[in-house]
């Protein structure tokens, strides 16, 4: 057990405590800088390499840019939101129910062993979840598609909407639920009819939260929806074929060797920054006003 | 009274109510438990599928032998071993971890103690921004302005100094062309802070006010308070912070594999190239045409899915322990 320093004066203490605040300032701007530094350069870069073209084009060959014809990626933003999405579509059930049976159950058998699963899942590494859906669907089905991007971000969203979801539940006070069962509804009736609607922000912040996290995963998706540098001809081919996504194209084009893609790249560092940067302040500004309430 | 109940009765022997109440919580709970069932099931599928999908490799080599096998030939010999990837994941964590977990740690104390509230807050929110950028936006940042930003300020000056002075320490320190190991460990440093300064700060919040006061009572500094009576008490949390950072680091994929270099075989040094279980998936997944290679690579899978497994049970293993309430950061 430490104990308070006999040997030294009192003045030594006092300075030895100035010490240690200088160096926890010290490492907290030392972190803060390399933050504001990257976020400054993508701003800087990708503002100006933002341009009409760039939401109104397809990507295609490498040709295409070098020669300054407009080039942009239109079929990647259209991409991004199908297979998001799909994701959103697959992740949001199980996710709530899972999250229903830890907080609405608690004494369920199955929910020890769940949380510690789910939790673990969440750590996961995300290219993980790519080599699962990958095996799952992309080989049965024979071909790269959005649905297996689709399936590879729901895996990354699922525990986190489980999560987020269970602690959103057991917020709301058992009091609520047993006004509920004493006016004689039924359990499922208490769950969906008064737990759920009370705790709707806090639904509604996990699902944002889910979302962000797995919209700026490029990991799971290189190997699902692979991405594509047109339009597909049919809408259909978004959902069935190989489609692009922002993080993976973003990827794609700082490896390629293009100047002009360079450039390209940091103009979707700076959409795709700004995309997943307010889907979490929105997640922050919700739990604020409701703490207010 | 006696009619009321009566009236009750007839309710609930009434078929539409025994279908209303007793069959719709039946299927209510069915619904809750086969999707948390489906989680399950889907933790489980990852490592069968994983484990299956490599058993090629695992049987070419034999398990042990594909983990300590040192050459990774996809184009002549077709000869895989994990060993080089394994060792730089490692390497690159905990020298990550290293890196991180005092600053991090720090913040988590400056937030928790000494700043004022607003100024406490605006820092919080800054470093949950670190954990929301997507890794490719910080990996673009690596290749473009990071990577020959420390080529030309630090690894060339202190390449030349060695070669004038020591030149045996050159193998050691590898290729200084900028993209390596140096680079994405520091990188990974960065990405990492967020995990351990979440848990730190909440471990400390939850370190009850008497701990405190009793050191005050002593005359303690406010420095002395913190070492006295705060960190030994927020000691789990601060240690199950920094497993998860450690967790979040082994797993890391895009920013990692745009700034290591990927050599895919050893000698490894400090700032020449190398490549981590990862990024050599990243790599080489999408353009592998051979089943062996595919197959090795899905088995590089299921190691790190092993790995992560450990270290993730470790950290739920001390959270629940010390019911500390985290690892959310959003």
């Amino acid at each position: 057990m430490r104990s308070i320093p006999e040997n030294k004066t009192l003045f030594q203490r006092r300075l030895w405590d100035r010490f240690m605040v200088g160096l926890l300032l010290l490492s907290t701007i030392l972190v803060m800088v390399p933050l504001l530094i990257i976020i400054g350069y993508v701003i800087v870069n990708g503002i100006s390499a933002l341009n009409w073209e760039f939401f109104t084009e397809e990507l295609g060959s490498p040709a295409r840019a070098m020669q300054g014809r407009p080039t942009g990626l239109i079929h990647t933003i259209l991409g991004t939101a199908v297979v998001d999405l799909i994701a959103l579509i697959i992740a949001a059930p199980v996710g709530l129910g899972a999250g229903i049976l830890l907080s609405e159950y608690p004494d369920h058998k199955l929910n020890p062993p769940l949380r510690i699963i789910n939790d673990t899942l969440n750590g996961m590494p995300a290219i993980l979840k790519g080599l699962l859906a990958f095996a799952l669907i992309v080989k049965p089905m024979g071909t790269f598609s959005g649905l297996a991007g689709g399936f590879a971000l729901a895996f990354v969203m699922i525990p986190i909407i489980a999560r987020s979801t269970e602690s959103a539940l057991m917020n709301i006070p058992w009091s609520i639920r047993e006004a509920g069962l004493a006016i004689g509804l039924p359990r499922w009736r208490v769950v969906l009819s008064t737990v759920m609607p009370a705790a709707r922000t806090g639904l509604v912040t996990g699902f944002l939260i889910a979302f962000a996290r797995a919209a700026g995963e490029a990991a799971p998706l290189m190997f699902t929806s692979f991405g594509n540098n047109y339009l597909p001809r049919h809408w259909t081919g978004m959902i069935l074929g190989p489609v692009d996504t922002l993080p993976q194209r973003l990827y794609s084009l700082a490896i390629s060797p293009y100047k002009e893609w360079h450039a390209m790249g940091w103009a979707a560092g700076i959409v795709l920054l700004v995309f997943v940067i307010t889907l979490f302040i929105t997640a922050r500004f919700l739990t604020r006003v409701k703490k207010e309430d | 009274m006696k009619k009321k109940e009566e009236q009750i009765n007839n309710v609930l022997k009434k078929p539409v109510g025994i279908i209303y109440r007793w069959l719709g919580d039946r299927i209510f709970l069915s619904a809750a438990v086969i999707l948390g069932l489906s989680i399950i099931f889907l933790s489980l599928s990852m490592a069968w599928v994983l484990y299956g999908e490599g058993s090629l490799s695992f049987g070419e080599f034999g398990f042990w032998g594909f983990l300590r096998g040192t050459t990774w030939d996809p184009g002549i010999q077709l000869i895989f071993g994990a060993l080089p990837f394994i060792f730089g994941t490692i390497v690159t964590s905990v020298a990550a971890l290293l890196i991180a977990f005092f600053p991090a740690m720090a913040i988590g104390i400056f937030i928790a103690e000494y700043a004022p509230r607003w100024l406490g807050n605006i820092i919080e929110n800054l470093v949950h921004l670190i954990a929301a950028i997507p890794s490719v936006v910080i990996g673009i940042w690596g290749i473009f302005v990071f990577a020959p930003w420390m080529r030309e300020k630090v690894y060339l000056p202190v390449f030349n100094w060695a070669a004038e002075h020591y030149p045996s320490l050159l193998p050691v320190l590898g290729n200084p062309m900028g993209y390596g190991m140096a680079s994405a460990i520091i990188i990974l440093a960065l990405m990492i802070i967020p995990y351990t300064t979440a848990l730190t700060r909440d471990a400390i919040r939850q370190v009850p006010k008497e701990q405190r006061e009793a050191a005050w009572a002593l005359g303690a500094t406010r420095w002395e308070v913190i070492r006295m009576a705060v960190i030994p008490y927020a000691r789990g949390g601060i240690l199950a912070g920094a497993i998860l950072s450690f967790g979040r680091a082994i797993g890391e994929t895009m920013a990692v594999a745009m700034l290591i270099g990927n050599k895919n075989n050893f000698p490894f040094s400090i700032m020449g190239p190398a490549a981590t279980m990862p990024s050599v998936i990243i790599n080489e997944f999408r353009e592998a045409v051979g089943s062996l290679h595919l197959s090795s690579l899905m088995a590089i899978g299921f190691v790190l899915f092993v790995i992560s497994l450990i270290v993730n049970l470790l950290a739920a293993y001390i959270t629940r322990k010390l019911s500390i309430s985290g690892g959310q950061v959003a």
